[in-house]
Parts: structure tokens; sequence; C-alpha cells
């Protein structure tokens, strides 16, 4: 009888073993949650309004300084207010914001208390040149090399835009698309530097 | 005879500096780069603005202005390896139709071959275990009890237990 019973067929599934399977499901799982952060950071800008800017440095164009040097760091502005502006010359509504932007700078200039950053985004340096020189533009202005600074304010970047930075680094403004006149920078200006 | 000297000197003079001065320059400036000579570095990169578009075939003029960038480097004698570090230094990594071998970058040719070798060992296996079952069933009615010894061994059983009930 017991011939009988060991001679019925038994299929007999061997599995991977349980350390293996461990192995593979936290592969799986840190594969997931990697996609997931990428995901989530390619959506999200790394600040918003209301948050304190990680600091940055501007490698100024030739022929523009601040202060005495070809660069601009952003911890160094503390205490001022910053116009952060992003601009390309490929970008026909940068070029309608330009003299605006130029202007605005001009009347802040002499007070001291507003600082204006140009940021050239994904530019070719000769163009970016003309287009400074064709606007007279004064204001320190440099390219974001390495694509380093745009993705700090804004990861999927609509040319041009404006950020506003408060006396203690916090972001205060954002203007997305040009503004349409002097009138409207010093109106998103004026607040932020009066402390409203 | 001194005059022949002169002259011979004078002549020599004015060989060197044909040959050094204007010649130099001459030989300094390449021919302009063909279209396929610089559509061959541009499709190796991607438009740093509209994701997802090699440089060579991007309609924009900004993408137009990058290829000329390139037409510059490469008639100033720039290799291929120094216009790409070009782009990678002012616009970042992301303008690399190739990701670096660095970083996080490393998964992108690590993992898609071991999911690969990982679904060839899965299926090598299935295909294995469905081989044995197809088998073992054919194999079991050879090598079994006869289907009436089964049935006496069930019928003996059953009466046990009718008797222990």
């Amino acid at each position: 009888m017991e011939q009988k019973l060991t001679d019925s067929p038994v299929v007999t599934r061997r599995g991977a073993p349980l350390w293996v399977q461990i192995l593979v499901w936290i592969g799986l799982l840190a594969l997931l949650v990697l996609l997931g952060l990428g995901l989530f950071r390619a959506q999200h800008p790394i600040i918003s309004i209301g948050s304190k800017v990680p600091d940055f440095t501007l490698n100024l164009f030739d022929h523009y300084q601040y202060q005495q040097a070809n660069q601009a760091n952003l911890a160094s502005l503390h205490g001022k207010v910053v116009v952060v502006n992003f601009w390309a010359s490929w970008c026909v509504t940068c070029a309608d914001e330009a003299p605006d932007m130029e202007a605005a700078w001009r009347f802040y200039q002499p007070g001291g208390q507003v600082v204006f950053l140009g940021v050239d985004y994904t530019d070719v340096d000769s163009k970016a040149l003309d287009f400074l020189s064709k606007f007279e533009i004064t204001y320190p202005n440099g390219p974001d090399l390495g694509t380093r600074i745009t993705p700090i304010f804004n990861r999927n970047i609509a040319m041009p835009e404006t950020y506003i930075i408060d006396q203690q680094g916090i972001l205060r403004f954002k203007q997305i698309g040009p503004f349409q006149s002097v009138a409207e920078i010093r109106a998103a200006i004026d607040p932020i530097l009066s402390g409203r | 005879m001194k005059t022949k000297h002169i002259i011979l000197l004078a002549a020599f003079f004015i060989l060197v500096a044909l040959s050094v001065i204007p010649g130099g320059v001459v030989l300094a400036q390449k021919p302009t780069p063909s279209d396929d000579e610089v559509n061959a570095i541009a499709r190796q990169l991607f438009c740093p603005i509209c994701e997802n578009t090699p440089l060579d075939v991007c309609p924009t003029q900004a993408c137009h202005d990058w290829r000329e960038l390139i037409r510059q480097m490469l008639a100033q004698g720039k290799t291929q390896s120094e216009i790409k570090q070009y782009f990678v230094d002012h616009y970042g990594a992301r303008v690399l139709a190739e990701p670096p071998r660095a970083g996080l970058s490393w998964l992108v040719y690590v993992v898609p071959p071991l999911a690969f070798l990982i679904g060839v060992f899965l299926l090598f296996r299935a295909f294995r275990t469905w081989k044995q079952l197809r088998k073992e069933p054919a194999s079991a009615t050879l090598a079994g009890p006869d289907p009436a010894g089964e049935d006496e061994y069930a019928s003996r059983l059953e009466e046990e237990l009718r008797k222990r009930r």
C-alpha cells in the first residue's frame, strides 16, 4: 500500500530561493520609486512663491560686471530686491519686453535697493550679445551655463519669465510671459520694495 | 657678384615672408563644413528647448543657430568631442542623445539588458516546467498502478472508513 502511495504522480514545483525573490522585489520597488521621483521632479519646480530661493551664481557675459566682479551671486545680494529675468535671443516676446526691462532697471538703479539679473536661457552667445547690444541692456546679464539656474524656478520655462525675490531671499512674485509696460514691472516691484 | 648675393638674399626673404605670413593664414582656414558634416554631430545632440527633437531635424530658429554654431566650430578645427562638450557645458547633459555613463544615467545602460536576461531566464524556467508537466501524466500512466488496482485500493479504503463510522 505504501508502495502505491509513492507511485502516484506528484508534480513538484521549485520556486526561486526566497532571497532572490526578495532582491527582485526590492529592485523593482527601487526602480518604481526612482521613476516616480523623476516624474515628480520633471513636473515641479524646486521653489514656489514664499519659498527661500537656493543660492546660485550667474557668470556674466564679457563687458558686464556687478560690483567689479564678472559674476553675480544671489547670497551676496541679501538685503536687496532681486529681479531675475529669463530671456533668449530666439524668443520674440523677450524682444518686446527688453526695452521695458531696461527702462525699469534705469529707474531703480540709482536707489541701489533693486538689482536686475538677466539670465540667458539656452542661447548662442554671439546671438545673445547681439540682442543685448540691440536693446542697450545695461543690467548684469549672463548665460545659464549648464542650465543650472532655470530649473530652480521652472523646469518647463515659457520665455520670458521674471521672478522677484525679496530682501530676505524669499520668492515673492513670478511673471510667466512678458511684462507689457514699465508701469507693470514697477507695480510688481514696488510692494516688495516697500515690504508690503 | 655682390649684387647677385643681395638679389638672392632679397629673394630668400621674400619667399620666407610669403610662405609664413599669407600662406599660414590660408592654411589655417578650413573649407566651410557641409550640412552632412554638421548634421553628423547635430544628430547626436537634442534640442535643449523642444523636447525629444534631435538637433539635425529641429525646425526652430534656435536649432538653426546651434547648427550654425557647430559649423563655425568645425571650421575652427574643433573635434566632435570638443563640440559635444561645449554643448554639455552650456546647456547641460540633457542635450546629449546618448546619456553620459555616469551617476543615475548608468541605469539606462544596465536595467534594460538586465531585465532582458531576467526575462529570458524566467521564460526558460517556465518552458522547462511546462515540458515536465506534459511528460509526467504520460509517464505516470505507464509506470503507475493499473486502474483496476487503483479501484481496489479505493474500495478497500472506503470499506475501512465505513467500518470506523
